[in-house]
């Protein structure tokens, strides 16, 4: 079920995941003012698997920063599980961050030194009572994206797709409301592309929210909604089947991952 | 910022392996740290073992003597005061003892040369120096004997033609091990032996060896000499708390007996050994303090070598910074990880520098001679060398954890 329109009900709008009401994001650098978001609405629910998209400068990565809670807005609303996020402090958003957002990076940004582990445990270290089956909790989040087997090397004894599996493995183990990626194919090649992709559709089925984040339509085109961006304003926000860009690969019969 | 034990733990941790992870770079970051305690601690060993090796030597002198002395008045020509207005005469001996309640006992002292050798034919005469003493020295100086009898007052009342002499007068008389009984011959007079003193080692302040010691009573010596001869006053007072109040009090009974008015100097002198005692201790104290400055300069370098490297260390892991922030990581953590990791950076180096510097006291205790047996690091210093540590780790720490802290974990991702 999609709920895009802000007018389906009071109790509809407590089960939103993400409500996001006229969200304005201004930079000032030097004497320039950069409109990065000029006004942005967006509603996402559980366990929606999105793909945002947009040329660079379109504000995608300005978004994506604050659904991250990395970023404050300049003004709107950003409510995440029903909480006003907008206003909240640098302690607060950290611990938002923490126990609602599971991020993976087109860089992976694994700790080199540690094993892979441990590189899973981390989020469980500024977690309030993590320390408590903590090794446990990372064992199983990384069967769960299929490194059993490799808990114990370290990222450089890893190939990139494993990387990226261990990553997402981290994102995973404090159990997100969101899991946010940022190009999460972008440092791989094609083949390992498909398996990160798969693993994606997995967890989503498994009931988990997805957002990513993406250039590559490839990639965009396995989630059920698309969200484009131009010039700091929601271009269009369709399901995948009536998104314009889809409906004209799959007329030129490009193959859906 | 609420402290949680179990990230502080972590983060303890944390911060050591991160130190392990860069030995060589922790080993050369806390080099400045490890020679400034080393300096410290081991200079203030040395001083303290100097400091407790002149304190004993007073301590044998003894903390509540006095010494009284002729002493012409600082600047004043010598034809004003001469000789026979500052010498101290025996009324003013007596006085002394018996007007000052702090004194518990005193024994005036002078020296003489005199020729001295055995009855028997084939000895050698040799020059000494007879000291003439009152009974109550033995007291005083803490010597009794080790054979025979000491002075009575009846030696003294009568000015008895007897002697004490010390273990190296034996040797050099080539006396029976025990001579009491036999008489020496002193300026031609025979002197009875009655009994014999310990040699005693010189202290600190009486330079060379033990010497030829012969005592005879105070008044046998002044009998030997011209009048007007000199001699000065050893004192007890009751209390080496008592010495200073004995002070005050030689002076009020030397100064009446001399009918000094009160724009007159003192023609005398009073020392007290603890006064040396007390300025000695304000030297040492002084010393001390000058070089703690100094060391705490070579903290400060260390210090800022420290804060040197933990800056590199968070632009060097400014990627790391953003990511364990982005995962949930409060500025305040942040700011904790790099904080303890140059406390513990510090640390190490204060603990490494106590070891270089118990090396070096060892070391320097076996330097003979050297007075610094005594030498060892006091437990305040080493506490100080800890707390000192982790003050300059706080200092020097505080401002790149507060720079890792304040990083926009954004810019830090994006940071190459």
């Amino acid at each position: 079920m999609l709920l895009t329109k802000p007018t389906e009900g009071h109790l509809l709008q407590l089960t939103m995941t993400i409500r996001i009401r006229q969200l304005t994001k201004i930079y000032r650098v030097g004497v320039e003012t950069i409109h990065a978001l000029r006004g942005v609405d967006l509603e996402i629910a559980d366990n929606e698997f999105v793909a945002i998209m947009g040329s660079s400068g379109s504000g995608k990565s300005t978004l994506m920063n604050i659904l991250g809670c990395l970023d404050r807005p300049t003004s709107g609303t950003y409510e995440l599980a029903g909480k006003r996020t907008d206003k909240m402090g640098a302690a607060e958003l950290a611990r938002i961050r923490n126990e609602q957002i599971g991020f993976v990076f087109q860089a992976f940004e694994l700790l080199p030194r540690q094993t892979a582990l441990r590189n899973v445990e981390l989020p469980l270290v500024y977690a309030r009572g993590g320390w408590l089956g903590r090794r446990k909790r990372a064992r199983e989040v990384l069967q769960r994206v299929g490194l059993g087997e490799r808990m114990t090397h370290r990222p450089n004894q890893l190939s990139g797709g494993q990387k990226q599996r261990v990553a997402i493995a981290r994102a995973l183990i404090n159990k997100p409301t969101i899991l946010l990626a940022d190009e999460p194919t972008g440092n791989l090649d094609s083949q390992t592309t498909e398996e990160i992709i798969s693993l994606f559709k997995e967890l989503h089925a498994q009931g988990q929210t997805i957002i990513l984040v993406t250039h590559e339509e490839d990639v965009a085109a396995v989630c059920h909604r698309i969200i484009r961006l131009r010039d700091g304003e929601v271009a269009s926000d369709q399901p995948r089947e009536s998104d314009p860009v889809h409906r004209e690969r799959l007329a030129r019969g490009a193959a859906v991952l | 910022m609420i402290l949680n034990p179990i990230l502080l733990i972590q983060t303890i941790f944390l911060a050591i392996s991160q130190i392990w992870a860069n030995k060589m770079r922790s080993f050369l970051t806390s080099l400045g740290i490890i020679i400034g305690v080393a300096s410290v601690t081991s200079v203030i060993a040395a001083l303290d073992g100097l400091r407790t090796l002149v304190l004993d030597e007073f301590e044998q002198i003894g903390a509540s003597k006095l010494f009284i002395f002729p002493q012409r008045p600082a600047g004043e020509p010598r034809n004003l005061y001469p000789h026979e207005r500052i010498r101290l005469s025996m009324e003013e001996a007596l006085l002394l003892q018996e007007h000052c309640p702090s004194i518990a006992q005193l024994t005036p002292q002078t020296s003489l040369g005199a020729t001295v050798r055995t009855m028997s034919l084939q000895s050698d005469t040799i020059t000494a120096t007879l000291t003439g003493i009152w009974p109550s020295w033995h007291d005083i100086e803490n010597r009794s004997v080790v054979a025979g009898r000491p002075f009575s007052q009846i030696d003294e009342e009568n000015a008895r033609r007897v002697c004490l002499v010390n273990e190296d007068a034996i040797k050099e008389l080539r006396l029976d091990a025990d001579p009491t009984g036999d008489f020496l011959l002193i300026n031609d007079n025979r002197f009875l032996i009655v009994g014999v003193v310990e040699t005693r080692e010189p202290t600190l302040f009486e330079m060379g060896n033990a010497t030829t010691e012969v005592f005879i009573p105070f008044s046998t010596a002044a009998r030997m000499q011209p009048q007007n001869f000199g001699f000065h006053i050893i004192a007890q007072a009751i209390s080496p708390e008592a010495s200073d109040e004995a002070r005050h009090e030689v002076e009020f009974v030397l100064r009446r007996s001399r009918n000094l008015g009160p724009d007159e100097a003192n023609t005398f002198g009073v020392e007290s050994i603890d006064q040396f005692v007390q300025q000695f201790k304000t030297l040492a104290a002084g010393i001390t303090a000058i070089a703690g400055g100094i060391v705490a300069i070579s903290l400060l370098v260390g210090g800022i070598g420290i804060m040197n490297i933990m800056l590199v260390s968070v632009s060097e892991r400014t990627r790391e910074i953003g990511l364990r922030k982005a995962i949930g990581a409060r500025p305040s953590a942040i700011l904790m990880q790099f904080l303890v990791e140059a406390i513990m950076l510090c640390f190490a180096g204060g603990l490494v520098g106590l070891i270089v510097a118990q090396t070096m006291v060892m070391g320097l205790a076996r330097i003979p001679n050297a007075g610094l047996e005594a030498a060892a690091i006091p437990v305040w210093a080493i506490v100080l060398a800890f707390a000192f540590s982790a003050i300059v780790g706080i200092v020097f720490g505080m401002f790149p954890a507060i720079k890792a802290a304040r990083l926009d974990p954004i810019d830090a991702l994006r940071h190459e």
